[in-house]
């Protein structure tokens, strides 16, 4: 008898007690920025895609749900493609920690829900943004070996300029 | 045998090797960079560093490089060492000083030495805190793209490209920390074997260009074990392929054949199977239009054609073996055709014959290069088959392995050996109308005619064994020529005459075989090569058919309803005159092939078939060794390969024809394989050339694709996000898929591809060999069809006719193929790269002869207006044309007028 009095004071007290259910999505819930929502692909301080298609996202996935193509521009990789399968993807984050650009982000965005499965599959055009996403100032190219147009051999980060093969100077 | 103790266990080894191949082989792991099987060891990049005790007591030991030092009884050395290990990581530390962060766009990256070795030693943090040093880069034409940042001066490229394969235009330059490896000013790199490159940089300073264009990283392609295409040589090649197109072709050790090397024709010749002149769909001539059609409208317009008529099959000596025996099959051997003139099948026929008669031996490439003196009697083989004559300029340096043997200096001290060998004697001849490429390291070169030379030919087998028949009313300094080069062979202990049609000259050919049949009286492994000109010309020449002249006549006959040819470009056989009147005379031409030739635009049917990276098969080579090739692509519905094609063709016939029972029923590719081994008891061997495709390995399929394939669940979700299975594979051993069994152990026919954790580079081969540079451990690659016939003490039969001199005639010219190692080969030439490769063709004509500008040349098809080059050396009356470059069906040899243009400006 009297366990059953407090259990049900116990529950009736709850009514008093602070809201766990956030009434989304009307209330959206704080995630910080380092939560591993919807995958993005940035750009660099200048503009350019971040991503070189050097496939390490591809090939760290563990659900295979990264698939890329490299293509080139005035020595610059591209990818040609860039497709995400999301109604695969789980989200581990495995692809930005192998990116060795920053170009493949994960954010804090999770509301990616739809009824039919080929709308999950992200193309290239459906995940570059117009921003350099949570690691601003970097470039792949200032510190990369490889001249590209506005950058020419031997001015990269810790460069010397190209060598004189002509010269005798020791 | 004798044995090393590596770190306490005690390892068998074998003597005459250094100590680093001893621990390799051993299974240790211990980095190098500058010592490469085939080149040697010359101990430029310390990178082997280890610990030698001098015996069970010493405990200090001392550093030595392992690469240069030998084998010796009982050594005693440590690669554990901590010492040995912190100076190879220095070592590493030292080459990454200067490396660019370049590894994400770098198409070296995830198969690369460096990248290995670096982690196998553990430097993992970059302490050098200041700036790099950096190159301009060179454009060195359309096959290999230079990036020199990231050179670590191993010097393998200039050892490569300079001492083993004889290029002069890739050299070092600058000194210290500055060394730059490239040319010395841009401009496509000259040599045949460029490509190699690739393979030889242990890093990415070379790397592949179209493959560049078309990239995908090294674990995330499908690989097969394929035979090259673009000659008859037959190198082993590994075929890489993704999303169902052919990425590239990288080499696959064949220790008899092409070993760690390929020729830039079969490196970068696979082009025409992505090429836009691929036939991708069933295509009917309608009102004189070709339009696509379906399957099955297409072998409903088959029996249409065929109803009632006569089948007439012309195969190809670039098709596979099953292909042409599934054609023989459904038309029957009295109207099988090899697809061939009668004069190209006299050719293949004789070479054929006198190879089986031969009493000598029938040397493999890797053999050759041991050969102590070569002729090579009228073949330019480093256009005919470029890999065999890389071989024949490493036989040059067989003296100078003797004198190192002599000096006790083992003979992979490379810098040593050159040194020593710098002054002795080659012995090599070449005898070629024409200037080739192994001149340069040829103890005495000849031109003369091919009559001339087959003349001088006789007279050596003459000299070696006076019952061959002499020749008569020989000059005088070509008389002295054949009794010196007699001279030499007789020396030898293992002479080598090699010889080919490229000239079309059976007696070369006899010519050769008398010089090797004379020798091999008193040297039994006196050796006899004949170059062919196509991947399966000598399959063809043991199948046998009907010269295409005789389809001719019974064309003309009005005998044939229907004309089959598979994967045949006749217009390459034939003049156009008869091939017009072939297709005048035949209602229906159905032709079966992967590209668009010109013949195709004519045929009333063309069918597409499966190139060779898209089905699997047999290619018997020109040493008569049956090879097969894998399926690495899975191309979409229509497309199929040729015997599957020419099995629709019969079932959509009447089934009672009595000749077709079986073909039928062919399942897979075993199937066809058992009934040609039945229909030709001497091609029986060829089904063991590699195993079926019910191979278990631990009871599974072998992988074709790496266990870390990349973007399973979405590479095809563009067309549909549902799962899709893989490809099926009824033809081979492989699945199709990541899942299977792969490893070392795996039969050396089905190795796909080299990858042996730590070695994800192309060296992780050493990881397959039972020995390095010796035997795979997955046993023998192909089986040789031609068996060794023996010493006999029956008295040698020596051909008698002996040809005429050539006579210069004054309004006339004797015009010979001028064979291009880029340009001449059919299919090559449908890859853009081959083509950005190739000369415009001109006509080469003695040098006195050639006047500047431009001649008109009078073939059987019409004149030709060409522009003239001289050749240095060419014998007066003779013009060289660029072989199917001016005339495509050009037939040789010929007799044909010059004359200078009248005046300039016109067609050409």
């Amino acid at each position: 008898m009297l366990d059953t009095l407090r259990t049900l004071f116990l529950t009736a007290l709850h009514a008093f007690h602070r809201r766990a259910t956030v009434q989304y999505p009307e209330q959206k819930p704080y995630l910080p920025p380092r939560y591993r929502g919807r995958i993005i692909l940035s750009r660099d301080p200048d503009g350019a895609e971040r991503c070189v298609a050097c496939n390490l996202c591809a090939v760290a996935c563990p659900v295979d749900c990264i698939s890329l193509q490299k293509t080139e521009a005035d020595g610059r990789w591209y990818p040609e493609y860039f497709r995400i399968n999301f109604s695969r993807c789980i989200f581990c984050g495995f692809c930005e920690e192998a990116c060795p650009t920053y170009a493949i982000q994960l954010t804090p965005d999770f509301e990616m829900g739809e009824y039919a499965r080929p709308n999950l599959v992200y193309e290239k055009e459906d995940l570059l943004i117009s921003g350099s996403g949570k690691y601003p100032g970097y470039s792949f190219y200032h510190v990369a070996g490889i001249p590209v147009p506005g950058k020419a051999r031997g001015t990269s980060e810790r460069e010397r300029p190209p060598v004189d093969l002509h010269s005798l100077l020791p | 045998m004798t044995s090393i103790r590596i770190d306490g266990r005690d390892c068998p080894t074998r003597t005459g090797i250094n100590l680093l191949q001893a621990c390799l082989e051993a299974g240790a792991s211990l980095p190098y960079f500058c010592w490469h099987p085939e080149l040697g060891s010359v101990g430029a990049c310390r990178q082997c560093a280890i610990r030698q005790f001098s015996g069970p007591d010493d405990t200090k030991g001392r550093i030595v490089m392992a690469c240069m030092t030998p084998v010796s009884e009982n050594t005693i050395i440590s690669i554990d060492d901590p010492e040995a290990r912190d100076f190879r990581a220095s070592i590493i530390e030292w080459m990454m000083v200067n490396h660019p962060h370049d590894c994400p766009v770098c198409e070296e990256g995830g198969e690369c030495h460096l990248q290995d070795m670096t982690v196998m030693t553990g430097h993992d943090t970059r302490r050098y805190r200041f700036t790099k040093r950096t190159h301009r880069n060179q454009d060195l034409g359309p096959f290999v793209k230079h990036e020199m940042n990231r050179c670590i001066a191993c010097y393998r490229c200039v050892r490569f490209y300079r001492d083993y394969a004889g290029g002069d235009d890739l050299a070092v330059f600058a000194s210290h920390d500055n060394v730059y490896f490239g040319r010395a000013e841009d401009g496509t790199l000259q040599n045949a074997f460029s490509g190699n490159l690739v393979e030889i940089c242990p890093t990415g300073v070379f790397t592949d260009k179209p493959f560049s264009a078309t990239y995908a990283r090294k674990w995330d392609m499908r690989g097969a074990p394929s035979v090259c295409v673009h000659c008859a040589v037959g190198c082993n090649t590994i075929v890489n392929a993704r999303e169902e197109t052919l990425r590239r072709v990288l080499n696959r050790y064949h220790e008899d054949i092409n070993r760690y090397l390929l020729c830039d024709r079969g490196r970068f010749g696979h082009g025409f199977v992505n090429a836009p002149t691929r036939i991708r769909t069933p295509l009917r001539a309608i009102d004189g239009q070709q339009a696509a059609i379906p399957m099955t409208d297409a072998l409903q317009a088959f029996a249409r054609m065929a109803a009632g008529g006569r089948i007439v099959g012309i195969a190809s000596p670039r098709a596979a073996l099953e292909t042409c025996f599934s054609l023989h099959a459904l038309v029957g051997p009295q109207h099988f055709c090899t697809g061939q003139t009668r004069h190209e099948q006299e050719c293949v026929e004789l070479a054929h014959a006198l190879l089986t008669r031969h009493p000598g031996a029938l040397p493999t490439i890797h053999e050759m290069e041991s050969a102590d003196a070569v002729l090579v009697l009228g073949e330019d083989v480093c256009a005919t088959a470029p890999r065999l004559g890389l071989s024949l300029r490493q036989s040059a340096r067989q003296a100078s392995f003797h004198t190192a043997d002599d000096a006790r200096v083992p003979r992979w001290m490379d810098a040593a050996v050159r040194t020593l060998g710098a002054q002795c004697p080659s012995g090599l001849y070449v005898l070629t109308p024409a200037p080739t490429d192994l001149d340069d390291v040829a103890a005495q070169t000849r031109r003369a005619a091919p009559d001339d030379i087959a003349r001088l030919g006789f007279a050596i087998a003459h000299e070696i064994d006076p019952a061959a028949p002499a020749v008569t009313d020989l000059a005088a300094d070509d008389a002295r020529l054949a009794a010196r080069i007699a001279h030499a062979l007789v020396a030898a202990g293992k002479p080598l005459v090699v010889s080919g049609m490229q000239y079309g000259s059976p007696a070369l050919m006899q010519a050769a075989a008398s010089i090797a049949t004379a020798l091999a009286r008193a040297t039994p492994a006196a050796g006899l090569s004949l170059v062919l000109p196509e991947c399966n010309s000598m399959g063809l020449a043991m199948m046998g058919g009907l010269s295409l002249e005789t389809v001719m006549e019974q064309a003309r006959a009005g005998a044939i309803s229907v004309l089959v040819i598979v994967e045949n470009d006749l217009t390459r056989h034939l003049p156009p005159a008869d091939v017009a009147e072939l297709l005048a005379a035949v209602p229906d031409i159905v032709v079966i092939d992967h590209t668009a030739t010109p013949l195709c635009r004519q045929a009333s049917l063309v069918l597409p078939a499966s190139a060779f990276s898209e089905c699997s098969g047999t290619l018997v080579s020109q040493e008569g060794r049956a090879q097969r090739f894998f399926q690495a692509v899975f191309p979409p519905a229509p497309i199929q390969a040729g015997w599957r094609w020419v099995q629709a063709l019969a079932r959509s016939l009447d089934p009672s024809a009595p000749h077709m029972t079986g073909l039928t029923v062919w399942r897979d590719l075993d199937d066809v394989l058992s009934a040609l081994a039945q229909a030709f008891p001497h091609l029986a061997p060829a089904v063991r050339a590699a195993p079926g495709a019910d191979y278990r390995m631990n009871g599974q399929k072998l992988r074709s694709q790496t266990y870390r394939a990349s973007g399973r669940t979405v590479i095809r979700s563009f067309v549909n996000v549902r799962d899709q299975p893989p490809p099926r594979s009824p033809d081979t051993p492989f699945s199709s898929s990541m899942e299977g069994a792969y490893g070392p152990d795996m039969p050396a026919a089905l190795v796909s591809g080299y990858q042996a954790s730590p070695w994800n580079s192309v060296q992780a081969l050493n990881r397959f060999q039972h020995e390095i540079g010796g035997p795979m451990r997955g046993g023998e690659c192909g089986i040789r069809l031609l068996s060794r016939v023996g010493h006999s003490d029956a008295k040698p039969a020596y051909a008698t006719d002996i040809p005429r001199p050539h006579l210069v005639q004054a309004d006339t010219v004797l015009v010979l193929p001028d064979t291009r190692l880029f340009g001449s080969e059919e299919l090559s030439m449908f890859s853009p790269s081959v083509m950005a490769r190739a000369t415009a063709p001109a006509l080469g004509l003695p040098a006195g002869m050639a006047a500047t500008g431009r001649m008109v040349l009078h073939l059987d098809d019409g004149p030709h207006m060409l522009p003239v080059e001289p050749v240095p050396g060419l014998p007066e009356g003779i013009a060289l044309c660029p072989a199917h470059m001016v005339a495509r069906a050009f037939r040789f040899p010929r007799m044909a007028r010059l004359e200078r243009m009248p005046d300039e400006g016109g067609r050409s």
